[in-house]
């Protein structure tokens, strides 16, 4: 590969692909040069998988073969677009008409009509980018989007993951042509010191200085890692960039490859990723083929290949030192530091361990340049974050906001509000390592060191928004239950620490609480935070630190009243049928999942306590208000 | 109705074919172990103590430190699974939605617990942190089909469609 053929490549594609990201007007003219009248784009990333992309794309080729359109209309499988809520998605160039939840009924008629007549099938889009007039609003004027600005998923949800030539159109492998022919190694570390990139894994450590430390460790062999081991439940950002562009990761490993001096790279990938894997796996395939790993890349003497390791469902294994211990195929479990990774890393020598959304924004960085990058955040954290925005809110999906963007913003414009119209109580980031923002500090501008203020984190990305029907010592409780499965058992204070919190709030949902336990548990969690040896067990406590600092009420109601105040534990709680009130209408006997309701048509029913799983389905049910909940 | 007994190994000739072919690719490789298991869960469905034995011979390290690795990842598993496998999402954007009350509903049906097997062998119920469809939360994977925004009374009819689906079975 050299530069003429790659920018070859690029202008021949650029139009085609451009076209996606232009507003209608323009992409009409741009059009003309695709040879294609139009262009559609599904969205095959895991969560419209989910919701049924697959089947919707067999509908839609189907329907355009039978039409005879299948040489005029494109039809493009793509990563995510972040409107999870929605899927599966749908979208049609030049118009932008953006069809929610498709189906394969939808699909026929929007062949039939749009993509064949040119009639777009307004009742089948997002209403949000419908006019009163009929007329289509810009995608990027919609609420989700309008406050995002996507850097590290510029391409997801624009091109084919499966089609490098698609990437190199937006100007993919130009910044590593770059880097391996313009720029010195300690250029590349200056860059990336000036960028202000901190690592996305959770800790913020400046991928520069990182850097710089394996560059200074003096080895033959150095190696270059890729965490993309994403185990907090309830985050997916890492595994979105990798389904929708996975050679932003490639080149940027290549770039760390260069700038350390490592020949050899590894992606550390979750087995319960399949199509994440899948398109890794294509990707790299292309790459090779391509030239932009191998041997002499752009005939330079740099030699860089990576090989994919795929993880199996072990949380720690994010921790950095369990993840190179893991690649060497052992027991996933962590080591003390030092020695650094990037002093002594996988089989013992110096490496680099960058999580998938850093490298993502390497690329670029470095063909933008630094400057360009640092305009975004704040002063201590630049750029932008990526947030799977999950939980009690309208608009689930995934957004990448500039730091410095308000939790209300995100919460209230961009998420869309808590569905229900019930009310906002608190967002949880950092998932198992991380903590509770309350209501009051909904005005805080998200970035590493606010967070880390309210006692909270960054964390990887996972933002679960609870409502006012969430109870916080059972969210607290929640995560207890998976760090105390995920504890590797290597050091005590972790081993014990979480089995010895988790009992503690056991005790207290089922109403056997006293109120020193509170201090107990305040002793236990500052006990294990200096005494852990890694951050898993260090940060283990956080949850039920922060929900006690900012919910203190409700540890005290469980404790105290005996209540759960949002109605959740099931020991503080049960269901009674009001005899007054029941018709014997028999709605809630028949619909009981486990059968616990019985009684005579025309009679009052009862409930059986003990068989009662307190789902709640019978209230929902009843249409005479009868049943309660105490 | 299939029989599957939970204690007797029955591997078959093919299988361990496959696992020498596994096993002859991973050898040199820095770290083969973790790849050598998943192919071998792969093959056989699930890690007993026979297999591990194999794996350990053919790389020649001891069966304590396969046995090791093979209890150390959630994703190997020791003990068969049913032949169609439930998992119901307990990340935490499915459980602020309820997927607690959805797992519940599953055992109350099947009469097992999380990380059982029917005695049919036609079910097994695991949990699992996160399958990414927090789109569709709270979510219950059947196989590889996935099912999403769940109400616990719509757990029943959907493993009776199973049940059907192999035309025996009991309820």
């Amino acid at each position: 590969m050299t530069i003429e053929e790659l920018n070859k490549i690029r202008a021949a594609k650029h139009d085609l692909v451009v076209v996606r990201k232009l507003i209608a007007e323009q992409a009409a003219e741009m059009e003309k040069k695709t040879g294609y009248r139009k262009q559609v784009l599904v969205c095959g990333g895991t969560g419209c998988t989910s919701s049924g992309s697959k089947k919707v794309i067999d509908a839609l080729e189907s329907e355009l073969k039978k039409q005879g359109l299948e040489k005029e209309i494109l039809v493009v499988k793509t990563g995510c677009f972040g409107l999870c809520a929605l899927g599966p998605i749908m979208i049609v160039y030049p118009e932008g008409a953006f069809y929610a939840q498709a189906t394969p009924e939808g699909v026929v008629r929007v062949v039939n009509e749009h993509l064949k007549n040119g009639k777009i099938c307004t009742d089948l889009l997002y209403q949000e980018t419908v006019h009163t007039d009929g007329s289509i609003i810009s995608l990027n004027e919609t609420p989700f989007y309008k406050k995002q600005l996507r850097i590290a998923l510029q391409n997801c949800g624009v091109i084919s993951p499966e089609d490098i030539e698609e990437y190199i159109a937006l100007d993919g492998y130009q910044a590593l042509y770059k880097v391996l022919t313009q720029m010195k190694p300690e250029e590349v570390i200056q860059e990336m010191l000036d960028s202000g990139l901190r690592g996305r894994g959770g800790a913020g450590f400046p991928t520069g200085r990182k850097w710089a430390f394996a560059r200074a460790s003096e080895s033959d062999i150095k190696y270059v890692c890729c965490n993309a081991d994403e185990g907090d439940p309830g985050a997916f950002m890492d595994r979105s960039i990798l389904e929708g562009d996975p050679h932003s990761v490639i080149e940027a490993m290549a770039i760390a490859g260069y700038t350390i001096g490592a020949k050899q790279g590894y992606i550390y990938v979750r087995a319960e990723y399949p199509v994440a894997v899948e398109r890794l796996r294509i990707a790299l395939r292309q790459a090779r083929e391509y030239g932009f790993l191998g041997e002499n890349i752009f005939g330079t003497n740099f030699c860089f290949d990576i090989e994919i390791r795929l993880g199996a469902g072990a949380f720690v294994c994010g921790e950095e030192t369990a993840l190179m211990t893991s690649i060497e195929g052992h027991r996933g479990e962590p080591h003390p530091r030092p020695p650094f990774p990037a002093v002594k890393g996988l089989f013992g020598k110096p490496t680099v361990l960058n999580n998938v959304e850093t490298l993502s924004n390497i690329p670029k960085i470095i063909y933008r340049g630094a400057k360009w990058y640092s305009q975004y955040g704040t002063a201590t954290s630049k750029g932008t974050k990526v947030f799977a925005l999950g939980g009690k809110i309208t608009n689930v999906g995934l957004v990448e906001i500039p730091m410095g963007t308000t939790l209300r913003e995100i919460v209230e414009e961009i998420g869309g509000g808590i569905p229900g119209g019930k009310k906002f109580k608190a967002a949880q980031t950092g998932g198992p390592s991380g903590g509770c923002i309350p209501a009051c500090h909904i005005d805080t501008p998200i970035d590493y060191e606010s967070l880390t203020a309210l006692g909270s984190m960054m964390g990887s990305g996972g933002m679960i928004i609870m409502d006012e029907d969430t109870c916080m010592v059972d969210i607290a409780k929640f995560y207890l239950e998976f760090t105390v499965d995920e504890s590797c058992g290597k050091c005590t204070p972790c081993r014990i620490g979480t089995r010895r919190l988790l009992q503690f709030l056991d005790k207290i949902v089922s109403g056997n609480g006293e109120m020193e336990d509170l201090e107990k548990i305040e002793e236990l969690a500052n006990h294990m935070k200096s005494s852990s040896l890694c951050a898993l067990g260090q940060s283990a406590p956080n949850p039920v630190l922060s929900t006690m600092k900012y919910f203190r009420d409700e540890y005290i109601a469980h404790i105290a009243d005996k209540s759960c105040p949002a109605g959740v534990c099931k020991d503080l709680l049960y269901y009674e049928i009001n005899a007054g009130l029941c018709k014997g209408c028999t709605l809630c006997a028949r619909n009981c999942p486990v059968n616990a309701i019985s009684g005579t048509v025309k009679h009052p029913h009862v409930i059986d306590r003990e068989k009662c799983i307190k789902c709640g389905l019978c209230v929902r049910n009843c249409k005479f208000g009868a049943i309660e909940k105490k | 109705m299939t029989e599957t007994s939970a204690s007797a190994f029955k591997g078959t000739l093919a299988q361990e074919r496959q696992l020498k072919e596994a096993i002859a690719r991973h050898a040199d490789q820095p770290g083969g172990l973790m790849p050598v298991l998943q192919e071998a869960q792969d093959i056989y469905g699930y890690l007993p103590i026979e297999v591990q034995r194999m794996v350990a011979e053919g790389l020649n390290i001891s069966l304590s430190e396969v046995y090791g690795v093979a209890t150390f990842y959630s994703q190997f598993s020791l003990k068969p699974k049913g032949e169609h496998r439930i998992s119901v999402c307990l990340g935490t954007a499915c459980y602020v939605k309820g997927s607690d009350k959805i797992l519940e509903a599953v055992e109350q049906k099947l009469g097992i617990k999380n990380g059982e097997c029917t005695e049919d062998g036609l079910f097994s119920i695991d949990s699992c942190r996160c399958v990414g469809a927090c789109g569709l939360a709270p979510v219950m994977m059947v196989d590889d089909d996935v099912y999403g925004k769940l109400t616990p009374q719509e757990v029943g009819p959907i493993l009776d469609t199973y049940l059907n689906k192999k035309g025996g079975g009991k309820k």
